[in-house]
């Protein structure tokens, strides 16, 4: 295993493991609003202090490691649910008006700037976190849709697809039960990639005010909140800047090692 | 030689434009939509134009009282229906064109027509007539007493405009003022120069720039940097104390008319009986919103009025925090369990921080509020216009605005008739004591109805170089007064 791969895989699983242990117990509470306690550093109230409403960070922290990833996942499984269908199905009528479809409408999605589309879709739809779930999803459609149908093309050349064919089963069966399970590592490198660029987007989107409404902390908000507190309480905006950082590094990082110890092409180049 | 002596010289000119710096970049948080003061609302048409570029026949002083304007005197008839206006000699628009009675007939009769864009028509409702006696005289007869008309001709709406030049006025104004209006970068700033033929006394500055920042983080930035010099109305009052370290920069905090209130729709159930708006007023700690959103800054109100306005009552005591005593009006109006209602923000702090703080003091006592942060444009269209909302905050900035509860179709419908006819007895009334008892009662009938929370006064804090004198204090109406503002060296 590589020393990659173990990083990301510690760095992504401490956050998960602060959203799920932030459903059950959090030091602090994390809607108890006590101004007399506000701005308090690091280590004098709790172990990372609290924010300008005498909240604690810790508990903000984990707590809002729950709303990122929970955006996130169901980001990643629209894109995945949605978009894995139309690559193989792409794939096996390659060429044909369904193939055509499908990719001049990734192309027309890729065209527009994520974020600014999201932006818009919240700004439309009112600001909230199941809004910012379907904006941050539709972008990953094209993204899951185009892996998928590159992948599937280079195998649908295969002779074990061959015989497949030849033993008469049709281009779904076929889709699902032998270039699925060959894709799946590509798949699962593009969701962690993907999942990273979902907490950002998130993050993003609520640090505009467009995603999580209070009191559901978010890392994004508490950004925006620390803004002008960053003079005289420098802790309030590191804490979460650096959550968002090390979370979307591990899982870049987590995505890396998983590509070079699930493709077997990459492991013979360095061996 | 010659070197030496352009030396010498150059340091003279340098040391002497040091000496009387004459021209002031000032920021402001909001940028005017246009440059209108009397077809918008908007106060920030008013923070940049009002008395530097346009004035009215009386206008308000930095401590809120009305002083004579373009008209240097005024007689009153015995029946208080005829005001006989006396012009000042000499004044003329920036276009070179006189101002006469006939401007100010032109203007008054604009702002009263049936088509008027004006945002504050109530303000000319009671004018009858307006006729001009002579170029520097005009009379004005009002269809009843008002007691109000020289205040309600202060106004940033009812500023002298000419008929000469209304075509272009939303983007060229022209005005009387002791400034011109140079030029405006959208999304940036607008320039103002002095007005040489002004009949006034001549301001000391030659030029001012006013500067848009909205950002709080921005506005830190440049103020640090002193790339801009003042501040007026500056956003992020967390920052105030390092500014008032500084000795490069002083910090003026000044109170405005601005009542912050928790708007309560009084037409949605359950808001709409008064129990459970009183449970709510009993919930709120207003000590706790104005430390926690506004670090400290703020004057904890009990009605719809401002507390340094003489009139004012104070009935803090009408709503003191009591979470026990809510939870027991909620149970007594049937809601044992709380209920769930909106609340709806708009973008400053007060708003977003209060309504966070507020929020946890309700949820304290059983009601739950769903957050939205709105943008401006999404609060005036869902809220005050579309009315789609249980709670807000926000802040009434206008002056002497307690007459918006007499409107039953204001955004948070209150409108009873006994206030409608309080309200109409005091337009009527000239007596000032009678006038100070009639307030009282409105101040009274609003707090024990419970209309709205009554939160705070909204402060002003201005941060501006050390070595600028002359910049208000307090803003009795939105304006940035730069008539008599200089650098002290």
């Amino acid at each position: 295993m590589s020393r990659t791969l173990i990083l990301g895989a510690v760095l992504s699983a401490v956050f998960v493991a602060a959203a799920l242990v932030s459903f059950v117990w959090t030091p602090g509470d994390v809607e108890g609003i006590d101004i007399a306690n506000r701005l308090k550093p690091p280590g004098a109230a709790g172990l990372l202090g609290t924010d300008h409403l005498g909240r604690d960070m810790l508990s903000m922290i984990m707590t809002g490691a729950r709303t990122s990833i929970a955006v996130a996942i169901v980001a990643v499984g629209i894109g995945m649910g949605f978009g894995v269908p139309l690559g193989l199905a792409a794939a096996a009528h390659k060429g044909g008006l369904l193939d055509e479809l499908i990719s001049r409408g990734n192309d027309l999605i890729f065209a527009f700037p994520s974020l600014v589309i999201a932006i818009l879709i919240t700004a439309i739809a009112g600001p909230g976190a199941v809004n910012a779930i379907i904006a941050i999803g539709i972008f990953n459609i094209p993204v899951f849709a185009r892996l998928s149908r590159g992948a599937a093309l280079g195998l649908w050349t295969r002779e074990f697809i061959m015989a497949a064919r030849v033993a008469g089963k049709g281009a779904a069966r076929i889709s699902a039960e032998h270039i699925l399970p060959n894709i799946a590592n590509l798949l699962i490198v593009q969701g962690t990639i993907q999942f990273s660029l979902g907490i950002l987007a998130e993050a993003g989107l609520s640090y505009v005010g467009l995603g999580a409404q209070p009191p559901l902390p978010s890392w994004g908000r508490m950004l925006a909140d620390a803004q002008t507190m960053v003079a005289i309480a420098p802790h309030v905006a590191i804490i979460p800047g650096l959550a968002i950082v090390l979370t979307v590094l591990g899982l870049n990082l987590l995505g890396d090692g998983l590509r070079d110890a699930l493709d077997p092409r990459l492991k013979v180049l360095r061996t | 030689m010659t070197f030496r002596l352009t030396l010498a010289a150059a340091l003279l000119t340098g040391t002497a434009a040091l000496a009387q710096q004459t021209d002031l970049t000032i920021a402001l948080q909001l940028e005017p939509p246009h440059l209108d003061p009397t077809s918008a609302a908007a106060g920030a048409i008013d923070s940049v134009l009002y008395t530097n570029v346009f004035e009215g026949l009386t206008r308000f002083t930095n401590t809120g009282e009305v002083v004579p304007g373009l008209a240097e005197r005024w007689d009153i008839s015995e029946d208080g229906l005829t005001y006989t206006f006396h012009l000042r000699e000499g004044v003329s628009f920036h276009d070179g064109t006189t101002m006469d009675a006939e401007d100010v007939k032109f203007t008054l009769d604009r702002a009263r027509a049936e088509d008027s864009q004006n945002a504050q028509k109530a303000l000319f409702e009671g004018i009858a007539e307006v006729t001009v006696i002579d170029p520097q005289t005009v009379e004005v007869t009002l269809g009843q007493v008002d007691g109000n008309f020289l205040f309600n001709m202060a106004w940033g709406d009812a500023v002298i405009v000419a008929p000469e030049s209304i075509g272009d006025i939303k983007s060229t104004p022209v005005g009387t003022g002791p400034f011109k209006f140079d030029s405006w970068t959208q999304g940036d700033s607008i320039t103002l120069v002095q007005n040489p033929d002004y009949w006034g006394e001549a301001p000391a500055l030659t030029e001012a720039t006013f500067k848009f920042i909205s950002d709080p983080t921005a506005a830190f930035a440049a103020m640090m940097a002193q790339d801009i010099d003042a501040f007026a109305g500056y956003p992020a009052p967390e920052n105030l104390p390092q500014f008032e370290a500084d000795p490069r920069f002083q910090v003026l905090v000044g109170s405005t008319e601005g009542e912050t209130i928790l708007s309560t729709n009084n037409q949605m159930a359950p808001l709409d009986d008064v129990r459970v708006r009183q449970a709510i007023a009993h919930a709120i700690d207003r000590q706790a919103i104005i430390d926690g959103a506004m670090f400290g800054l703020g004057t904890p109100i009990g009605t719809h009025f401002a507390p340094h306005n003489p009139d004012y009552v104070d009935l803090t005591g009408l709503s003191g925090h009591d979470p026990d005593k809510a939870r027991a009006l909620l149970e007594e109006a049937g809601y044992p369990d709380g209920f769930t209602t909106t609340l709806k923000l708009p973008p400053p702090s007060y708003a977003r921080r209060g309504g966070e703080i507020v929020a946890a003091q309700l949820r304290a006592v059983g009601i739950e509020t769903e957050i939205t942060n709105l943008e401006w444009a999404q609060w005036l269209e869902e809220v005050f216009r579309g009315k789609d909302f249980g709670l807000t905050i926000v802040s009434h900035t206008e002056p002497f605005d307690i007459g918006i509860y007499a409107r039953p179709d204001y955004y948070f419908q209150y409108g009873k008739p006994a206030f409608q006819e309080l309200m109409m007895t005091l337009t009527a009334t000239t007596a000032p004591e009678k006038r100070s008892e009639l307030l009282a009662d409105a101040q009274r009938m609003i707090a024990e109805d419970y209309v709205n929370g009554y939160l705070f006064q909204l402060a002003f804090p201005t941060v501006a170089d050390a070595r600028i004198e002359g910049l208000w204090l307090n803003q009795p109406t939105q304006a940035t007064d730069l008539t008599g503002v200089r650098w002290t060296e």
